[in-house]
């Protein structure tokens, strides 16, 4: 499906404040996979989906689509079978245009816009019932404006614009960090129906080790921009909170060790 | 009083073109397009020359604007292609129009009524004589045409990724839309606008001249933001609608203060206070309220009267 090899990003490279956000990262994710990545700040966890998504440029390495090179193509191109939703409830809808509007526009991800009407009566028949399968009662708002929405509303409406055209990979960055805790629970309960339902390949980045757990068939942990954890369907399901932090700590305190080792070697 | 109207809306419904094209870049695009200071002038200047080389007006006039789309899309280009600042961008196309209507017309000036005009032709082809009257019914049918292809444009597929490309470029490139196209179409199309809206003066006023630009960009903005307070934002068309009520009632503020006797010179005072007077009226409105209803709460009146007591809960809400 998705196949990453060798990538590599340095933000201000150079520089002292040079950061090493991808480290010859390699992963490959097969078809309908839901993967679930952790890690703590700054490993690397949203450098990787948006240089998947393609608004990252990468400085090594390569991303492939069903074997096809990837690396060089714009985000605009790779829209058409990416979803994306960004943590930023504002981020991943248009405030100032109308919820039919918005819908319109996710309809069209990764095809021509012509000159065809973009709110039609047919079109809000199908904007209405993919609404009402979020039950946010948001199909009884499609002409008012998303900026009247709350930010829950929003992140709903920006699921339902980023599978309203099934995208063969849906990234979600943290989508549910900005969000007070009920309505982070309720924008993953449909995140989780919309999933699995479609059989959706999904990459999830979440702070929360609860959720990395409970959802998804499978766990990658990051740290310093390489992956240092890869749990499996089976293994995962007998993870808990506990030994999930306790394997992190062993990890980066095998990194942390290395560091010493390294600043004592001469 | 008559010809404060009558002049509003000739002048008004006129540059309501440039103020639709404004609409488009500065408030749906977010692009503050400085290139129109150019494009407005110099779509004069093409049709004058056009006219003297003996084309027909309304021709004349078309080739005006198509000549500023050109000049858009030059801004758009550099912008899009060679990563030039928006605002820099549209600074240097207004420097090289400069030169350019000079080339054009041969001099700074080009004197247009020994010709017929773009309002007599099609005034001729009804076997109508020229008055304001019937020249200010032949603008609101043109202005009425292209608000309507407009608001249509921006109800399109196409027409959303240009508004978005204004709201959320983020957004709409990851729903996979290229913004260099938006924005390159959506300033060819708004420096039509404007390449015509400066045609169609020249056209009205029988001559075409290179300082015909200037301070011709914050009348727009004034027309803009006046729609816009008048009319809101609900609709693509309630903003068309509101942007050419706006440039109407501008104009007509400018006669009207011509008419009691400000000169000319003065409009640039008027319209930078016009603009500053409306934008900062919603935040006057609010002052004033805050105002009465401490005033109210201080001295006790709000028990008189029984409309006193909502307001009070009102603003406490």
């Amino acid at each position: 499906m998705i196949r990453l090899t060798g990538v590599t990003k340095r933000f201000f490279a150079g520089t002292p404040n040079e950061v090493t956000a991808l480290d010859d990262l390699h992963l490959e994710i097969g078809p309908g996979e839901f993967v679930t990545v952790i890690g703590s700040n700054g490993a690397g966890k949203s450098t990787l989906l948006n240089a998947i998504a393609g608004l990252v440029a990468i400085d090594a390495g390569r991303i492939e689509l069903d074997g096809t090179d990837i690396t060089a193509w714009p985000v605009y191109r790779r829209a058409a079978f990416i979803g994306r939703i960004d943590q930023n409830p504002l981020a991943s809808t248009a405030a100032e245009m109308t919820v039919a509007e918005n819908l319109a526009m996710a309809l069209m991800r990764g095809r021509r816009r012509g000159l065809a009407r973009a709110v039609t009566a047919a079109r809000r028949q199908v904007f209405r019932e993919a609404l009402a399968a979020v039950g946010m009662g948001l199909e009884k708002r499609l002409d008012v404006l998303v900026r009247t929405l709350s930010g829950g509303q929003r992140q709903a409406l920006a699921l339902v614009m980023a599978t309203l055209v099934e995208p063969r990979l849906l990234l979600l960055d943290e989508h549910t960090a900005a969000l007070d805790p009920q309505a982070a629970r309720l924008v993953l309960a449909i995140t989780e129906r919309v999933v699995t339902t479609c059989r959706l390949t999904t990459l999830m980045v979440t702070h929360n080790m609860e959720q990395a757990i409970r959802y998804g068939t499978r766990l990658i942990m990051m740290h310093r921009g390489r992956i240092v954890l890869d749990v499996g369907r089976e293994e995962k399901e007998q993870l808990t909170v506990q030994n999930l932090i306790a394997r992190f700590v062993a990890v980066s305190g095998d990194l942390f060790a290395c560091d010493r080792l390294l600043l004592a070697a001469p | 009083m008559e010809n404060v109207i009558l002049s509003g809306l000739e002048q008004g419904l006129i540059y309501a073109f440039m103020a639709m094209g404004v609409l488009l870049t500065f408030e749906m695009l977010g692009f503050p397009d400085l290139t129109v200071e150019g494009t407005f002038p110099f779509g004069a200047a093409v049709s004058a020359r056009a006219v003297v080389e003996g084309l027909n007006p309304l021709a004349a006039v078309l080739l005006g604007g198509l000549m500023g789309a050109l000049a858009g899309a030059a801004t758009g280009l550099m912008h899009t292609r060679l990563r030039i600042n928006n605002i820099l961008a549209g600074i240097i196309t207004a420097s090289a129009l400069y030169t350019m209507m000079l080339r054009v017309m041969g001099r700074p000036n080009t004197p247009l009524l020994a010709y017929e005009s773009v309002y007599d032709q099609v005034l001729g082809w009804f076997g109508l004589p020229l008055s304001h009257l019937l020249i200010i019914l032949v603008l609101a049918l043109a202005v009425l045409v292209t608000c309507y292809g407009l608001g249509w444009f921006l109800s399109t597929d196409l027409g959303l990724a240009i508004r978005a490309t204004g709201n959320n470029e983020q957004m709409i490139r990851v729903l996979g839309v290229n913004t260099d196209y938006t924005k390159l179409l959506a300033l060819t199309i708004a420096n039509f606008l404007v390449g015509l809206s400066g045609a169609l003066a020249s056209q009205a006023q029988g001559f075409a001249d290179v300082g015909m630009g200037i301070g011709v960009l914050v009348a727009a903005i004034a027309s803009v933001i006046l729609g816009l307070s008048i009319c809101g934002r609900r609709s693509v068309f309630y903003m068309l609608a509101g942007v050419i009520l706006g440039s109407v009632f501008y104009r007509a503020i400018l006669a009207l203060a011509f008419r009691l006797g400000f000169p000319a010179h003065d409009f640039k005072l008027i319209t930078a206070l016009l603009v500053l007077l409306i934008l900062t009226l919603p935040l006057l409105r609010a002052g004033w309220k805050g105002f009465s209803i401490s005033g109210r709460g201080s001295t006790g009146r709000g028990v008189q009267g029984g409309s006193g007591a909502p307001d009070v809960r009102g603003a406490g809400q």
